[in-house]
């Protein structure tokens, strides 16, 4: 994995231990950290919603209706799976999976931690990174597209439609967004991306290191635009408030799900937060400084460099607690804006983003060019 | 005539969303931080907290027979409040008191009441109605029953939510 040059082929041993670090990091990782903390983010939106419009939220099961993501995963099992008559069955079947596949697939880059027990907290340490999120991201669009055809049906179909030029739209800005970034960092693999930021400033904090400078306070202009722009990109990715056109009760019933019922419909709805937790995760890591703790503290010395296990995880403790800062942002926002009308949404994106976009890239060229 | 209605024109700033943002994210974090912190009154936990003593004085909750202070049962049949209850939720069987009874000069006595809570309004018109001050709306709200039959209230029960009560006007004692 490190270059070409290394031929010396794998022995045995070799294949078995990572396989089975990979195996290991995946089932930690993916089964027992993302996959509760979708079930987790449920609870937390429907408790911060209700605290919000001052009301209790769920608080019946479990301690703090902690057990309630439990108890409505156990009600989704045991209805009944109805597939209406008048639906492409084959697409219909295989659309809720399109859309939680995708999203947990793309955690496989994220570096939830620096090291632990020598292990790279990350489970496939890509070096395209930001580019293997996007191409898997984006296929997240296929299954909501043929929820929304396969349902034979009027609103799913118009969500669908909607869903499809809305993510499209966004996901030119999304891209476009983190040129700059990638263009700072002259980098492309996500782990040394925040190990950068560990030592030379957080991307929106550059207060440390080499960070802190004229250029650092130049580039900090571009990084600014940048995050705005991907934050707001990454609302309308996830088809959150106020970007919620998809699936907005208020026109379209519930939109590309309207047809779906128990198990498959929580796929959509389960898909929908693991692309949020995924999407703070990559604006944590690019923006944020991942899992490195602010002014430098406790950072290795570099990517390769052995770390106490305990700096690791603490490390993974810092990664967790920023997504979970940036997931309650989502949550706040939600029940800050109001919807945005369509035509107001592709002008957004068209017309802004996309424009402020190429040019924060120029932008960006010029100052890294002067300093 | 149709009013037009002049678009308010947007500062520059205005126009960027993002103080928008910031001071709705100031409203929806003061409603959040509020409510956590304990400060803002929440709805009741209802089965943990109940009703009963936050209940107003003019509450009108299931309709119950009362006895008074001798222990008689102050109805004596006269079908008033089942005439008038408009959702016919009263059924009351009369029937005459013996001759050797205590109370023979009070003639008559409901031999079944029967209030059906399915249908009964909680209107308060039988407590209105009432010549005898026999029947009053208590402050009992949670009205439960697994079956339509359960849900019918006898006489004996009525009597069991009602109780004695001390203080009405007594058409009927020892002397009269």
């Amino acid at each position: 994995m490190n270059s070409l040059t290394d031929i010396t082929p794998f022995l045995a041993a070799d294949i078995l231990h990572v396989s089975i670090a990979a195996t290991v990091k995946i089932v930690a990782f993916v089964f027992m950290t993302i996959l509760p903390m979708v079930a987790l983010s449920v609870w937390a939106e429907r408790r911060v919603s209700a605290a919000i419009q001052d009301r209790v939220g769920p608080n019946r099961v479990g301690p703090f209706g902690l057990l309630q993501p439990v108890a409505d995963g156990i009600k989704f099992l045991l209805k009944e799976d109805f597939t209406p008559n008048h639906v492409r069955k084959g697409y219909y079947w295989l659309a809720p999976a399109l859309t939680m596949v995708p999203a947990l697939l793309t955690c496989a880059v994220l570096p939830f931690g620096s090291k632990l027990f020598g292990e790279k907290m990350v489970i496939a340490d890509l070096n395209v990174g930001p580019l293997f999120v996007f191409a898997i991201a984006s296929l997240t669009v296929y299954g909501i597209v043929l929820a929304g055809w396969s349902s034979n049906s009027k609103y799913p179909f118009l969500g669908g439609v909607r869903a499809t030029s809305q993510m499209i739209s966004y996901e030119i800005c999304l891209g476009l967004s983190i040129i700059p970034v990638i263009m700072i960092y002259g980098e492309l693999n996500l782990g040394s991306i925040v190990q950068y930021q560990a030592e030379n400033g957080w991307a929106i904090l550059p207060l440390w290191g080499e960070g802190l400078s004229v250029k650092g306070f130049l580039l900090w202009i571009p990084i600014i635009i940048s995050f705005i722009i991907f934050t707001t990109s990454m609302f309308a990715e996830t088809n959150r408030l106020p970007f919620d056109l998809p699936e907005c009760e208020t026109e379209l019933v519930a939109g590309y799900h309207t047809e779906y019922s128990s198990m498959k419909f929580a796929l959509f709805f389960l898909g929908e937060y693991a692309a949020m937790i995924i999407g703070s995760g990559l604006a944590v890591t690019l923006f944020l400084g991942g899992w490195s703790l602010p002014f430098g503290w406790l950072t290795p010395e570099s990517a390769a460099a052995d770390v106490p296990w305990w700096h690791g995880v603490i490390h993974i403790l810092t990664f967790f607690a920023k997504v979970i800062g940036f997931i309650l942002f989502f949550i706040v926002i939600r029940w800050t804006l109001p919807r945005f009308r369509y035509d107001q949404l592709m002008r957004l994106g068209w017309v802004f983003f996309f424009e402020i976009a190429l040019i924060n890239v120029i932008l960006t060229a010029v100052i890294l060019w002067i300093a | 005539m149709a009013i037009v209605v002049k678009r308010p024109k947007l500062k520059w700033w205005e126009h960027l969303y993002l103080p928008a943002i910031v001071g709705g994210m100031r409203v929806t974090l003061g409603h959040l931080i509020k409510t956590l912190s304990g400060k803002k009154k929440v709805t009741m936990q209802y089965p943990e907290e109940k009703w009963d003593e936050n209940l107003p004085e003019h509450y009108r909750g299931a309709p119950a027979l009362v006895t008074d202070e001798q222990d008689r049962e102050r109805c004596v049949a006269c079908q008033l409040c089942e005439f008038i209850c408009p959702p016919r939720a009263i059924t009351i069987k009369p029937e005459e008191i013996p001759s050797d009874d205590k109370w023979a000069k009070v003639e008559k006595r409901p031999k079944a009441f029967d209030i059906d809570m399915i249908r009964c309004i909680y209107c308060g018109l039988c407590e209105e109605v009432c010549p005898e001050q026999a029947i009053f709306l208590r402050k009992d709200y949670a009205i439960t029953g697994t079956s339509r039959e359960e849900m019918v209230h006898d006489k004996e029960r009525l009597y069991e939510i009602g109780g004695k009560r001390v203080g009405l006007v007594n058409k009927w004692n020892g002397l009269k």
